[in-house]
């Protein structure tokens, strides 16, 4: 009973990681119908990020609450710029083009991201400094939650509200939204789009930044393509729940990340080895487009941002 | 269609100037000139700690021996290149060190998986192979060009076996192999044999793959298994993450790994989460014998830093080498292989090399205790 608790915990932990990233890849799509592959590369330049912060501002040396809400929001504002600066330069000049064009652009800024840091920095994974002072609260039996998974949850519902928040409390969320209805009626009602589009890239990259940052305190391992696999699940996860769906985003990135930990910890009872983690999230995602190709909570008719 | 053509004129040029490069061959012996020596490893990649470190044993190695006057008068040449840890990559490049450079002999890899991805290009090409730390029995037994100067894995896990058994009296181990990695599956493998053999039972088998980033599901199944050892046969990089997050779920028991631990990334990556685990090596830096004193002051005065077991197999697979040119006289290929395989009795750093007929080096191996970010000595287990 105990091992089951536990195995929830580590699945709703990565799952938590999973959602924030997510949500980048939907409210993208929401808005421009693409999908910004570069998304899980922006999660691995936030983890560098506050890597180097944290070795910048002289945080490393021990751990400090302080230190790590620095490095935290240090990491989503480059993340945010990078992410805008992308928009930029790369999508909006094939804009105007075929949306196979900006597909494809997107696989390419991916790949030069990702090289750029394995040019730069070496493929070798590199050890995120503890900012954090570890520490396990038993729950019952053998269960325990540590410091930095409360921290992750804490975190990502925080960072999600506030998301929430903007979207349907603020001018600018309002204007996301009505540029995700239609663009160019928004363009004609006087919306600033370009700017709107901006600001939904920065928002997503300062989630997936986020992201990068809670995975590396939790294990401090880090490396310049460790976007690629948590990328594509988090898009799966994006899938799972309705591409363009913003509480479809969390729902199927909590789900993978229940899916993956249960694999590992009760597969080999049912045969499956515990090294199927990753074709699971991949499964599911065929099953979710032949079964329900909308995912979970889309709809024809959906709220997209 | 121009275009077409003049790109197929390309091409076919390009292929005739390959076919050229190739017949012109490999293991001709030029008396005259430095003996051209090639290294593959990982230079850039995920485990590239294991290849820097052991260049710089094979570079000091190479720059000793040219500076006592190079071997019978010819110095070594050392040409290098970086597979970036890909098995694929380590095929390209050694082919590209046999057909383009000429290299007479080559040392590499570290990662038994990219040894043997190497080791029929240099069979086919009649170029002698010393791994100098490669532990997979099926290394050498790719054909009679592939050498080594290490112990193997059936060894290894032999040695953690006995250990865990006999001096931690460990009755119940689990285990947690890298499922991609034929390094880890080979020791698992091994050990599991052996501990069996001891008395002992293996409760549970977890695995994970390389690049993995948590590992809290398959340490929550072995915590419910309750084990008294936990033997995680994998590379540094993930070994570390992996004593953290299993502290983080309260698992106190020890961790036995092997020589794939030994890199200072490792105490980063896990830090005090290490303290009371063991590792089975092929040296100690703490060793108190003379030479390896005398190797391990020349290494730090030169690289700034404690040679790791790699650097010090890198050193010795390049004195080895060098050793076999030198009592045989020849850098040619065949000549050259029959040279490496007479050696008998060498005195190396990582102890008294002898080459078997299975082309493997025979010796006894190390345990240590991870103390505070150092390996500490615990005792020597011969063969």
């Amino acid at each position: 009973m105990d091992t089951l608790l536990q195995q929830i915990i580590n699945g709703l932990t990565v799952g938590a990681i999973y959602a924030l990233i997510a949500l980048g890849y939907t409210m993208v799509y929401g808005i421009l119908r693409l999908i910004n592959f570069a998304h899980g590369d922006i999660y691995m330049l936030g983890a560098f990020v506050g890597y180097f912060l944290a070795f910048q501002l002289g945080f490393a040396t021990g751990p400090s609450l302080l230190g790590l809400g620095m490095v935290l929001i240090g990491s989503m504002i480059v993340a945010a710029l990078a992410g805008m600066a992308i928009e930029r330069f790369a999508y909006r000049p094939v804009r105007k083009y075929a949306r196979m064009t900006t597909l494809i652009t997107a696989i390419g800024v991916s790949l030069f991201i990702e090289n750029l840091f394995v040019a730069k920095l070496g493929a070798a994974p590199r050890a995120f400094p503890q900012l954090l002072r570890e520490q396990s609260y038993p729950l019952f039996g053998n269960a325990a939650i540590s410091k930095s998974q409360i921290l992750i949850f804490a975190v990502s519902v925080a960072l999600m509200l506030l998301l929430q928040w903007i979207i349907f409390k603020t001018r600018v969320g309002t204007a996301m939204r009505a540029v995700s209805f239609n663009l160019n009626s928004a363009k004609l009602m006087g919306i600033n789009t370009d700017v709107i589009i901006s600001i939904t890239f920065a928002l997503g990259s300062a989630l997936a930044a986020a992201g990068g940052v809670l995975t590396a305190q939790y294990n401090p391992q880090i490396d310049p393509l460790m976007g690629i696999l948590t990328g594509l699940k988090a898009f799966v996860a994006a899938v799972l729940g309705g591409i363009g769906n913003i509480p479809g985003a969390v729902l199927g990135g909590l789900l993978i990340g229940l899916a993956e930990t249960f694999v590992v910890g009760y597969g080999q009872n049912v045969g499956i080895p515990s090294t199927f983690r990753d074709a699971v999230a991949f499964a599911i995602l065929i099953l979710v487009l032949l079964f329900r190709p909308t995912g979970l909570l889309g709809s024809t008719v959906q709220e997209k941002v | 269609m121009k275009r077409i053509a003049l790109s197929l004129t390309v091409i076919a040029a390009l292929l005739a100037g390959f076919a050229c490069e190739r017949r012109g061959g490999v293991g001709g012996d030029n008396d005259t000139g430095p003996i051209k020596v090639g290294y593959y490893g990982d230079l850039s990649g995920r485990t590239s700690n294991f290849g820097q470190s052991t260049k710089n044993g094979v570079m000091m190695a190479a720059d000793e021996i040219n500076k006592a006057g190079g071997i019978n008068g010819r110095q070594i040449q050392i040409l290098s290149e970086d597979d970036e840890g890909r098995p694929e990559k380590a095929a390209t490049v050694v082919t590209k060190l046999i057909d383009q450079d000429k290299v007479i002999a080559l040392l590499g890899e570290v990662a038994s998986g990219n040894s043997l991805a190497a080791a029929p290009k240099a069979q086919a090409a009649k170029v002698p192979m010393i791994s100098p730390s490669s532990t997979n029995p099926a290394v050498t037994q790719v054909g009679d060009y592939i050498f080594r100067v290490c112990f193997i894995d059936p060894f290894q896990g032999e040695v953690m076996a006995k250990f865990a058994a006999n001096t931690l009296h460990a009755k119940k181990a689990a285990i947690m192999e890298d499922f991609n990695s034929p390094y880890s599956r080979g020791l698992t493998e091994f050990f599991e044999s052996s501990f069996k053999k001891l008395g002992g039972q293996v409760i549970t088998k977890q695995s994970y793959t390389q690049g993995d980033r948590d590992y809290k599901g398959q340490l929550t199944s072995i915590r419910s298994a309750n084990p008294d050892v936990i033997y995680v046969p994998g590379y540094y990089g993930e070994v570390g993450v992996i004593a953290k997050q299993a502290k983080q779920l309260g698992i106190n028991v020890p961790l036995l790994g092997g020589d794939g631990w030994d890199a200072p990334q490792l105490f980063e990556l896990g830090g005090e989460a290490l303290n009371g685990d063991y590792i089975s090596n092929h040296y100690s830096v703490e060793d108190p014998s003379p030479a390896i004193q005398k190797f391990v002051g020349d290494f730090n005065s030169r690289y700034k830093i404690k040679p790791d077991a790699l650097a010090a197999l890198g050193y010795d697979a390049m004195r080895v080498l060098a050793d076999a040119i030198k009592r045989g006289g020849t850098t040619n290929g065949p000549k050259l292989r029959d040279a490496i395989a007479a050696t008998k009795d060498f005195p190396g750093v990582t102890g008294v090399i002898t080459i078997n007929a299975e082309r493997n080096a025979v010796k006894s191996a190390v345990v240590l205790k991870i103390q505070d970010g150092k390996f500490v000595y615990q005792e020597t287990i011969k063969p």
